[in-house]
């Protein structure tokens, strides 16, 4: 073990073996985690939604549909509430020079979301378990810290990469930091406003279209009650809704990138040279000098960056090849997610159209077989824009100040962890699909019971029976 | 206390909240853990329907205890991970298993599902609660050099200190699980579970106490320094009570007077955590005191505010949950069929709220496509939330309410 040896000078890297792994272990967590995020951002207010409409008409179809997403939005946050820890010890097991160096500039940012994190904690169990015990205006309001604080826990943990993004708030002198402003640094950075708000958006676009996917699904095998119908539209409706915001604000977040990250921007497109007026080539495959095979949309890039067709575009030979990104998973990723997102929109719009026209539901079953395939595919485009920031970051941890590779962990035994997870991970998946499946298979109206969650058991063996809410 | 070790305090804090409230989550696993037939059933689903409430809440405060250690002591939280990344790593494992078996719990229709699920999961209460501890013998031993990855990855945890740490963690959790589980057992008329639980608290509890006193001589001989410090004034007081508390809560959990019994053995667990600290003053690592440690000056005076800031929100929060749960409020008999109190003011959905959103999304968008920043871009975005916003609500109303009702639209 001669790298003990070399340790003389703490926190100088001193084992770069596993930084791939270590990255890979990292991306998988949070490739894991963030949909789970997603759950936690929009779900309470579906939930809410629907609560609300209950109180409103007194309909018990919303209430059921409110009782039985709550117990939906417990598991999930169940699973985010440890996913979510794992990400944080990961931070020490894996970037302990990063920590070490950097942990006090966003530190405040996590310690900010601890107590978001409390409050959702808290008023999740309040409102789950406060169902038939507590008066219906006492638990309606139980609701509402859930759904603020997966806004406050997510602007926080954002603040702390939207640092990483476009650090300041520091002075950085022989590898420590000193005159540190942890308030300037996380929340006096413009850069957090676009990165928050894009992932807010993306929040209720991914749990909006996996919700409606699911009733999407049902819809096409019979499934077309009054229930199904509610649990199809409301969150179809918010999806539809927040789609077309999607792009604006990725708009908005492209021209931020162009002007504070212009070879993240360059990999977006893989730009070898500056130029003005930018094309953007669909699809292709850049191979180090020029993208090849793709399709030329001219002057795009530069209209796209700075709402000007003859803008001139920072290329990546304006950096060292070693400070560029690898151009081709960001290219793709936000390929990806750009796709993805426009076929979102026209979801929306022909969802919005025949609403708005006709005051009905699409007829088509193309229609549902589209939104069933939408749930899946706004998480691939969800992940596919974190990989488009994160890998677009790169080599960097800290843009500009601390490479990767600088911060990673000289254990050794990291592959064994990666692989570890990878099972654990496989294993928490199927357990997810098989508990959704089975609240799924509850009979529609229950009793309150014991623990407020295990009766609903009780009668799964009977599959849609009893729907007395009809 | 100075401003470097006030964070300190407050990490101190939560590891003890997290001794106590983590640990019998962590316990109530542990009591689950191989309970068989129809006995073993009622003991496992009694374990669950007191821990649901409250175990997301009671995790939180390892995530606490953490992001305050990397914001104040970034060089000792990076210097522990490293060195202890396996011991911390089993940790994490432990914890994701057991979020699942809540998580999945929920939908076990059957009792051979249940078992089998109770199987695989409660391993977790031996792993994490161990491992957490081991780690915990590895920095008190002074085990754990500065620097990345700088301390023994195998001797810096399996050592006797370490070990007896671990164990002592895996039984105290049992404990103050048996003492919650009794207590809350009682409250909710279940004789026969309270007095399971009471004779698995009294063994529990002997069994700790001897663990510990046990600990003590093992630590004398493997850690000197840390020996001679937890017997000399000031931490011998903490120990002292600790001592006194787990032997009080032990008459109390004899006398079936849980509900003290509870603060008792709270009380037994948490004072540990203090003489440890205080035993270990004011070395955070060999060679780092806490004041070398701490971070820059504003990044402390940060931390302390928005810690104080976020328990004006947490402590009124914590003491509302608690309090119901406390208050058998979430139990049975507290449910009243409340829908039935529900006074419904029927009123259809109104779409002016659609012509508020579209006023909302006319503003946004140009706003939003134009400027680069600044309140123009600010008041751009935020309009178009509000327009997706009232729009949802107002065509997700509308659209619920079903087809053919145009003329009220």
């Amino acid at each position: 073990m001669i790298w003990f040896l070399l340790a003389a000078v703490p926190f100088a890297p001193v084992d770069r073996e596993y930084l791939f792994e270590a990255r890979q272990m990292q991306a998988l967590s949070f490739a894991v985690h963030i949909p789970l995020v997603c759950f936690g951002i929009a779900f309470p207010a579906f939930v809410l939604f629907m609560e609300a409409l209950w109180l409103r008409t007194g309909d018990r179809v919303y209430r059921t549909i409110a009782k039985r997403w709550s117990r939906v939005m417990l598991a999930l946050f169940a699973i985010g509430v440890v996913t979510g820890t794992i990400l944080s010890f990961e931070l020490g097991l894996l970037w302990p020079s990063f920590m070490a160096t950097f942990g006090e500039v966003f530190g405040l940012g996590f310690t900010l979301e601890a107590f978001s994190f409390f409050v959702e904690a808290i008023f999740i169990a309040v409102y789950v378990y406060g169902w038939d015990r507590l008066s219906p205006r006492a638990h309606f309001l139980s609701g509402i810290p859930v759904a603020i604080a997966g806004f406050t826990g997510s602007l926080t943990v954002i603040s702390v990469n939207a640092w990483m993004n476009h650090p300041s708030g520091f002075t950085l002198e022989e590898g420590r930091v000193t005159h540190v402003r942890p308030l300037d640094a996380l929340f006096g950075n413009h850069f957090l406003w676009h990165e928050v708000m894009h992932m807010y958006v993306a929040a209720y676009i991914v749990a909006g279209f996996l919700t409606a996917a699911v009733y999407a699904w049902g819809w096409l095998r019979g499934r077309r009650g009054r229930y199904e119908r509610v649990a199809l539209v409301v969150p179809l409706t918010v999806a539809a809704l927040a789609a077309p915001v999607q792009i604006v604000v990725g708009d908005w977040a492209a021209r931020e990138v162009a002007r504070e990250q212009p070879t993240k921007l360059a990999a977006f497109e893989g730009l070898h040279e500056t130029e003005k007026g930018a094309p953007v080539h669909l699809l292709g495959w850049y191979d180090g000098d020029e993208v090849r095979y793709g399709i030329p949309l001219p002057r795009l890039l530069s209209l796209l960056a700075f709402h000007d067709p003859n803008a001139r575009v920072t290329g990546l030979e304006e950096v060292p090849a070693d400070e560029r990104p690898p151009v081709n998973v960001v290219r793709v990723a936000f390929q990806t997610m750009v796709g993805i997102g426009f076929v979102l929109a026209g979801i929306s719009a022909v969802y919005l159209f025949v609403w708005l026209r006709r005051r009905r539901l699409p007829r088509s079953p193309w229609f549902y077989r589209v939104v069933v395939a939408a749930g899946p595919l706004s998480v691939v485009a969800l992940i596919a824009g974190w990989v488009t920031t994160e890998v677009g970051r790169q080599p960097w941890v800290v843009y500009g100040h601390m490479r990767t590779e600088a911060a990673v962990t000289g254990a050794s035994g990291i592959p064994v962890g990666y692989a570890t997870l990878v099972l654990v991970y496989a294993g928490l998946l199927l357990a997810v699909v098989w508990i959704l499946r089975r609240l799924a298979r509850a009979p529609l109206d229950v009793q309150p019971g014991p623990s407020g969650v295990a009766p609903l058991i009780a009668g799964a063996a009977r599959p849609n029976a009893e729907r007395e809410e009809r | 206390m100075t401003l470097a070790e006030a964070p300190l305090v407050l990490i101190l804090i939560g590891l003890a909240a997290y001794a106590v409230l983590g640990g019998a989550d962590f316990g109530a696993a542990f009591w689950q853990f191989g309970a068989r037939g129809e006995r073993g059933a009622a003991l496992r689903e009694h374990a669950y329907r007191a821990m649901g409430p409250v175990w997301e809440a009671n995790h939180v405060w390892l995530v606490f205890v953490l992001v305050v250690c990397w914001t104040a002591y970034p060089q000792a939280f990076a210097s522990i991970f490293s060195t202890l990344s396996v011991p911390l790593f089993i940790a994490a494992i432990g914890i994701i298993l057991r979020g699942t078996a809540y998580a999945v719990h929920a939908g076990t229709a059957r009792e051979i599902e249940r078992r089998a699920i109770d199987g695989v999961f409660s391993i977790s209460s031996l792993l994490t609660p161990f491992a957490l501890g081991t780690a915990v013998g590895a920095i008190a031993s002074g085990r754990v050099p500065i620097g990345n990855a700088a301390g023994d990855p195998l001797t810096s945890w399996l050592n006797p200190t370490s070990l007896v740490i671990g164990t002592l963690a895996v039984a105290s959790g049992a404990y103050v699980a048996a003492v919650y589980l009794a207590g809350d057992a009682a409250r909710a008329g279940l004789g026969e579970l309270a007095a399971a639980f009471r004779t698995r608290a009294l063994g529990a509890g002997v069994v700790t106490g001897a663990i510990a006193f046990a600990g003590l001589a093992v630590v004398a001989y493997d850690a000197d320094r840390l020996g001679d410090n937890l017997l000399a004034w000031p931490a011998v007081a903490a120990i002292a009570t600790s001592a006194a508390a787990g032997l009080a809560t032990l008459e109390f959990v004899r006398r079936s007077r849980f509900e003290v019994a509870r603060y008792g053995a709270s009380a037994a667990v948490a004072a540990v955590v203090a003489g440890w600290a205080l035993a270990q003053r004011p070395e955070l690592l060999p060679g780092l005191t806490v004041e070398k440690a701490a971070a820059r000056r504003p990044v402390l005076i940060a931390t302390i505010a928005g810690v104080a800031l976020g328990a004006v929100v947490l402590i009124p929060s914590l003491a509302l949950l608690f309090g119901l749960v406390l208050h058998g409020r979430f139990e049975e008999q507290a449910a009243a069929r409340s829908s039935d109190r529900a006074t419904f003011a029927p009123r259809r959905p109104r779409l002016s709220l659609l012509a508020m959103a579209a006023v909302a999304g006319a503003v946004g968008l140009p706003l939003t496509l134009v400027f680069d920043g600044g309140p123009f871009l600010a008041v751009g975005v935020l309009a178009l939330l509000t327009f997706v916003a009232l729009a949802s609500v107002a065509l997700g109303a509308a659209a619920a309410e079903g087809d053919g009702r145009r003329k009220r639209l």
